[in-house]
């Protein structure tokens, strides 16, 4: 029997943390975009086989799973910018941290500014 | 395994100059390394415009229909966008996987299945998607004029 790897370095904390976050956010988007593109794939079979899967898309539960899926884009996509700067800016290690506070901020004011506008299309538009 | 004559033999004479090893692997792994970095900021644009343009204009998620894509692919900028977007996020996606995947499935079999089924489902989505936007029919003729856009009976 394999025995589990010794010796990891999993440190806890914002560091580790984040990077769990990024990779999770990572595989949820990867799946989606392979479901996304079948089902935007279904333009070449008539409008009405795409009306019928995009319709599926415009339900309350889809809905919020699309903002879950834009959460995760964001979080995503801010926290992208972040490990760039560790990466590329010289003093981007020793602010990491507060760069993950500062990616939180935006993520809140972003979503903050997308929630309300999608939750009320997808409650109440519609046709 | 390192002892016995024939590894006794291979010890270097003393003050003989440091060699590096030499690399046998080419730089497969930088080249992907950066690729991640550089994609990463262009699919940031492409990927909040497309949610900007399909989720918060308009009535948002309702708006979105077979007319609501013929018009968007009729100008060229939306073609070209989308297949920009489609072809980095599967490359930076699959390449992300195949991260995961080399880091948890630590026996051979498994992670040479996992791999091999991630590089299918790349190369499937990709030729399928960039098929439908070169070969995609804004005005089928068959199809009942209220689902088309105006501009197909204008």
């Amino acid at each position: 029997m394999p025995t589990a790897p010794a010796g990891t370095l999993y440190r806890g904390r914002e560091g580790m943390w984040s990077w769990v976050a990024h990779r999770v956010t990572g595989v949820l988007i990867f799946f989606f975009l392979l479901v996304h593109v079948l089902d935007t794939a279904l333009v070449r079979v008539s409008p009405e086989a795409y009306n019928a899967a995009i319709g599926t898309y415009q339900t309350p539960i889809m809905g919020l799973g699309e903002a879950g899926l834009v959460a995760a884009i964001v979080f995503h996509a801010f926290n992208g910018i972040r490990i760039l700067l560790v990466d590329f800016w010289a003093k981007g290690p020793k602010y990491q941290k507060t760069m993950l506070w500062v990616v939180v901020g935006l993520f809140v004011v972003t979503m903050a500014g997308f929630l309300p506008r999608h939750l009320i299309n997808v409650f109440t538009g519609g046709h | 395994m390192a002892h016995g004559t024939a590894a006794v033999a291979k010890i270097d004479s003393p003050r003989s100059p440091y060699v590096r090893r030499r690399t046998t692997r080419g730089n497969y792994e930088l080249y992907s390394w950066v690729f991640m970095r550089a994609s990463g900021v262009v699919l940031l644009v492409l990927i909040f415009g497309h949610l900007f343009v399909n989720l918060m204009v308009g009535e948002g998620v309702h708006a979105i229909d077979f007319a609501f894509v013929a018009g968007k692919w009729a100008n060229p900028m939306w073609q070209v966008w989308d297949l920009l977007m489609l072809w980095l996020a599967m490359i930076h996606g699959t390449n992300g996987v195949r991260t995961i995947i080399n880091d948890y499935a630590t026996r051979d079999v498994t992670r040479g299945v996992l791999k091999g089924l991630l590089y299918l489902a790349f190369i499937v989505v990709v030729v399928l998607g960039t098929l439908v936007i070169f070969t995609f029919e804004a005005c089928p003729p068959d199809a009942p004029a209220e689902l088309l856009a105006s501009f197909c009976t204008a």
